[in-house]
């Protein structure tokens, strides 16, 4: 790919180069292949996106022009049996309200802490504590998530039966719990980043004005931080919603509308992971899971936009 | 390819050219020496499927290592139908399956490979009924089990059954179950739910292992799976049936009055040739039995003294 592009950029260059001799050609021709390369790499990330997407939706296509497919069906009937011998249904409403319930209740555990998290450390600790704290929360981060799961299914599960007296320890509660630790790194770090991003002189006027430290945060960082924080939550969805390794392992994988938060539940994600490997390439239960991923996508998609509109309308404030 | 006589001669690009150009050369070279290497001293078996099998088919692996040590036997779990779909893709030497194949994977897999499918029986199985060691449950019937785990299934609660579980916090049945990837999952639906579905709100686990684990720490907890992995913390249900009850036991799974027993099956495609068939006549002869009967499961021989 880069050869080729040195080679195009090459032609318009010879003529430019017998008028500057002063430069040599290499360093000429090196320049613009590292400027192509460059912009390749800016716009890769588009075409990684694109060529995804295109992916993704040329697996699902076939099943939604093949009649006998209801997509209301898909989106909001909690019946989900792909392999059924005599009546094989598709409805994904309960693994959507499973994905949605997790990552709520995970983000009401990650959020709080992560913004505390990262409001200590910009705020409140000294450099040698900031830096052993910063270390050890970007480790937290480094932790694979198959070990977290691992973690939920052996020891957090055991804590649940043990204090709640709940009968299966393996559910939401769990899986959110996992997720949430999951997700607080990421808040933490780039929650932090936004904080720092404050001029110094917000804080100086602040204080100048007699504001107390609490007055400080509330009044003047968050407010000026505010778009840089919603980022920081908005990664922490992502990271939730994507995540499938751990709940799968953490949440019990049961295809249910939970009616409280020990009950388990099985997520969109969870739900691909397991069932792609037995569906035969090209059959309906192989396209719908493909749709089923299109649907995460579109989550996911609605989710960044909202972000997008809120700060947006933050800003015209 | 694209490379330009100026580009070639210019200082600065030629050192990388040539560390590319030595690179390139020595990936090729090591890649064939490997490739050569491999194809004198080992051939690979590629084995995948039943996670029910996936204990004594990683135990025959790692025996026959010292029987034959020119051949290398890869195993993977998933299930039977991920074994199944990997052999209809052609890209394994031996599946397992705990089901047997359907008449559509067969003619997938022909249609794909061009080679039929061929089924060996290499040993049997009880699929036992799992409850948890405090249950007083002793035996259960197949329509129980199909009202406990079917679409539409009235067993809803443990007294329902005429049981009450001690020190449990609540009555209602915690079922267990397995992923639909699953030939023990297939095999309990044809076998006790007559082909309808399962009733939504199972736990579906990921393998018999799990199952059993959940079981064993759940005290309202109702699984199924292979008897091989029975433990401490669990207790097997007979099979109460117009004959009597029967517990998933070697004598009533050979002599068939136990009701869910099974065939475990392995899958090749076409006739097996040189290494597999060297390996499935391995696994057939009294060594390979023996190490299906310490991993819990009924080996062909006994079956055999009792016909």
């Amino acid at each position: 790919m880069t050869t080729t592009a040195t080679n195009n950029s090459l032609k318009p260059v010879q003529p430019q180069s017998g008028k500057k001799p002063s430069r040599p050609l290499w360093a000429i021709i090196g320049e613009r292949a590292l400027e192509a390369l460059i912009r390749f790499c800016g716009i890769s990330a588009i075409i990684f996106v694109l060529a995804i997407f295109i992916f993704v939706f040329k697996e699902a296509m076939p099943i939604l022009f093949s009649g006998h497919f209801n997509i209301g069906e898909f989106l909001f009937s909690t019946k989900w049996y792909p392999t059924s011998m005599s009546n094989v249904r598709y409805g994904t409403f309960a693994l959507t309200v499973g994905s949605l319930t997790v990552t709520a209740l995970a983000m009401a555990i990650a959020v709080p802490f992560g913004l505390g998290a990262a409001i200590y450390i910009s705020e409140f600790c000294g450099p040698r504590q900031k830096e052993t704290l910063k270390v050890v929360i970007e480790l937290l981060a480094a932790i694979p998530s198959v070990v977290w799961g691992f973690i939920g299914l052996t020891v957090i599960s055991k804590f649940i039966t043990a204090i709640t007296g709940t009968p299966v320890g393996v559910n939401l509660l769990n899986g959110s719990i996992i997720l949430g630790l999951m997700s607080v790194p990421i808040i933490v770090s780039i929650g932090e980043d936004a904080l720092k991003a404050v001029p110094d002189s917000f804080r100086e006027a602040g204080t100048a004005m007699g504001t107390t430290k609490w007055q400080l945060i509330t009044r003047v960082l968050l407010p000026a931080a505010k778009n840089g924080l919603l980022a920081a939550v908005l990664l922490g969805v992502g990271r939730a919603v994507g995540e499938t390794m751990a709940v799968l392992m953490a949440t019990g994988h049961s295809v249910r509308i939970p009616h409280g938060i020990f009950d388990s539940v099985r997520t969109l994600t969870a739900n691909i992971a397991a069932e792609l490997g037995e569906a035969a390439a090209g059959s309906d239960h192989y396209r719908v899971l493909f749709l089923t991923g299109i649907l995460l996508f579109a989550i996911t998609f609605a989710v960044n936009l909202t972000a997008d509109f809120v700060i947006r309308g933050v800003k015209r404030k | 390819m694209f490379l330009n006589k100026q580009v070639f001669s210019s200082r600065a690009i030629r050192p990388f050219l040539t560390i590319a150009l030595c690179a390139a050369a020595l990936l090729i070279n090591c890649g064939k020496k490997n490739a050569k290497t491999a194809e004198k001293e080992k051939t690979t078996i590629q084995v995948k499927g039943s996670d029910t099998m996936v204990n004594v088919a990683q135990a025959w692996a790692e025996e026959y290592a010292a029987v034959a040590p020119d051949v290398e036997v890869e195993v993977s779990g998933g299930g039977s139908g991920v074994g199944i779909a990997a052999l209809e893709r052609g890209v394994i030497d031996i599946a397992n399956a705990s089901r047997n194949m359907k008449p559509e994977e067969f003619e997938l897999a022909k249609k794909n490979t061009g080679k039929a499918p061929k089924e060996f029986v290499v040993g049997f199985d009880a699929m036992a009924v799992y409850i948890h060691k405090d249950n007083p449950l002793e035996e259960i019937t197949v329509d129980q089990l199909k009202q406990i785990f079917a679409e539409g299934g009235t067993i809803t609660k443990w007294s329902q059954l005429g049981v009450k579980i001690p020190d449990a916090s609540n009555d209602d049945i915690v079922r267990i179950s397995r992923q639909s990837s699953s030939g023990t999952y297939e095999f309990f639906r044809e076998h006790v739910l007559g082909n309808k579905d399962f009733k939504l709100g199972s736990r579906d686990m990921n393998g018999s292992k799990e199952v059993v684990e959940l079981v064993g720490s759940t005290r309202t907890a109702i699984g199924y799976s292979g008897m091989g992995y029975a433990t401490e913390s669990i207790k097997m249900l007979k099979i109460k049936t117009v004959a009597g009850s029967f517990a998933p036991t070697v004598e009533n799974t050979v002599n068939k009055s136990y009701p869910l027993a099974r065939s475990l099956l392995i899958y090749t495609l076409g006739e097996p040739e040189g290494a597999v068939k060297r390996y499935i006549d391995w696994i057939m002869s009294s060594a390979g039995q023996q190490i299906l009967q310490d991993n819990g499961y009924v080996p062909l021989t006994a079956a055999a003294i009792v016909n």
